[in-house]
């Protein structure tokens, strides 16, 4: 299947999404249940998205497992985003050197 | 005071900055993924969304069928919606139909929350400045991580692929670490996920879906949020 394709449903579904509640939708919505489901939805997605898939990030074992350590302890202080990202490639970086 | 565009674009430079950064990690996988530089770039410059876009790639590199990539997107995105219903109360009488079309494909988490918490009404041209800003480096920021990723040899290339799941941790970590009720989300979800990695096999957007929907769902019924939170 052409890559294009997929690109092209990517974007008309996620526009969509964005467009049609903006445009027509004037009300809030009332439902706890709906409110409290899509606040948990980024946490979900973004956690599932990285565990386990952060192991296999760098192709080998023990620079990704330090690396995530790394983006853990960081990221658990509160470092600001570019900090965390860079240490924990930096971290994996010099791991695979040393294997 | 009038919130004119320029103004958007000012509040949008921090945002600018931070894109520059996750996008710089999305187009350094999106190489890595089989994706070519050019394919990245246009990925980020017509959708506009971190997490819809990772999962994307992981679709477009295990062939996965457009009916999984449509609702993997519907999923992650669906945020969007309620977002969009919020701000709709926000906006000045000035945002005519056409202006909404427009300003509705840069609604994102960031350009969300700083429009939101605006005190003076939203005008169109303000999320025009915001939205132009950001895009900019949102989409410059995946073009330079992918021609990285081109050229740079493997040894660097694999190391920074680890840069956008650690940008991820970055987000969830320390709301987790204040918020037991997301920390309970995130752990439901982390379980499921290794079990669709290892034990029930299942396609990479599909996965993503249930593990969200499960986790979503269960701290919604045990943990509902009250407005003030969120």
């Amino acid at each position: 299947m052409s890559i294009a394709l997929y690109i092209l449903t990517m974007a008309v579904v996620t526009y969509l999404i964005r467009m049609i509640p903006f445009t027509v939708f004037r009300r809030k919505i009332k439902s706890v249940f709906i409110r409290s489901f899509l606040y948990y939805v980024p946490y979900s997605v973004l956690s599932a998205m990285t565990f386990p898939a952060i192991f296999y990030s760098t192709g080998e074992f023990y620079s990704a497992l330090l690396g995530t350590v790394t983006a853990l302890i960081l990221a658990f202080f509160k470092k600001p985003l570019i900090v965390v990202a860079l240490s924990s490639a930096a971290v994996a970086l010099v791991v695979t050197l040393i294997i | 005071m009038k919130l004119t565009f320029l103004k958007g674009v000012i509040h949008g430079f921090p945002i600018f900055l931070g894109y520059i950064s996750v996008s710089f990690g999305l187009g350094i996988t999106a190489v890595s993924s089989g994706l070519s530089f050019v394919e990245a770039t246009v990925i980020s410059a017509t959708n506009l969304t971190s997490a819809g876009q990772a999962a994307g790639i992981e679709i477009i590199a295990s062939m996965g069928s457009l009916i999984e990539m449509a609702l993997t997107q519907l999923i992650i995105n669906l945020r969007y919606a309620l977002m969009g219903i919020s701000l709709s109360q926000k906006l000045d009488n000035s945002f005519s139909v056409p202006c909404r079309v427009i300003a509705a494909f840069g609604i994102t988490d960031e350009i969300f929350a700083i429009s939101y918490s605006q005190k003076s009404s939203v005008t169109p041209n303000y999320m025009f400045g915001m939205i132009f800003i950001s895009w900019i480096g949102w989409t410059g920021g995946t073009l330079v991580g992918a021609l990285a990723g081109s050229f740079l040899p493997a040894v660097i290339t694999g190391a920074l692929g680890i840069m956008l799941y650690a940008m991820f941790v970055a987000i969830v970590v320390p709301v987790a670490r204040e918020n037991k009720k997301v920390l309970f989300a995130v752990m439901i979800s982390i379980i499921f996920s290794v079990i669709f990695k290892y034990f029930i096999k299942l396609s990479a957007g599909f996965a993503i879906i249930i593990c969200a929907v499960i986790a979503s769902t269960v701290a919604a019924l045990i943990f509902p949020v009250s407005e003030v939170e969120e």
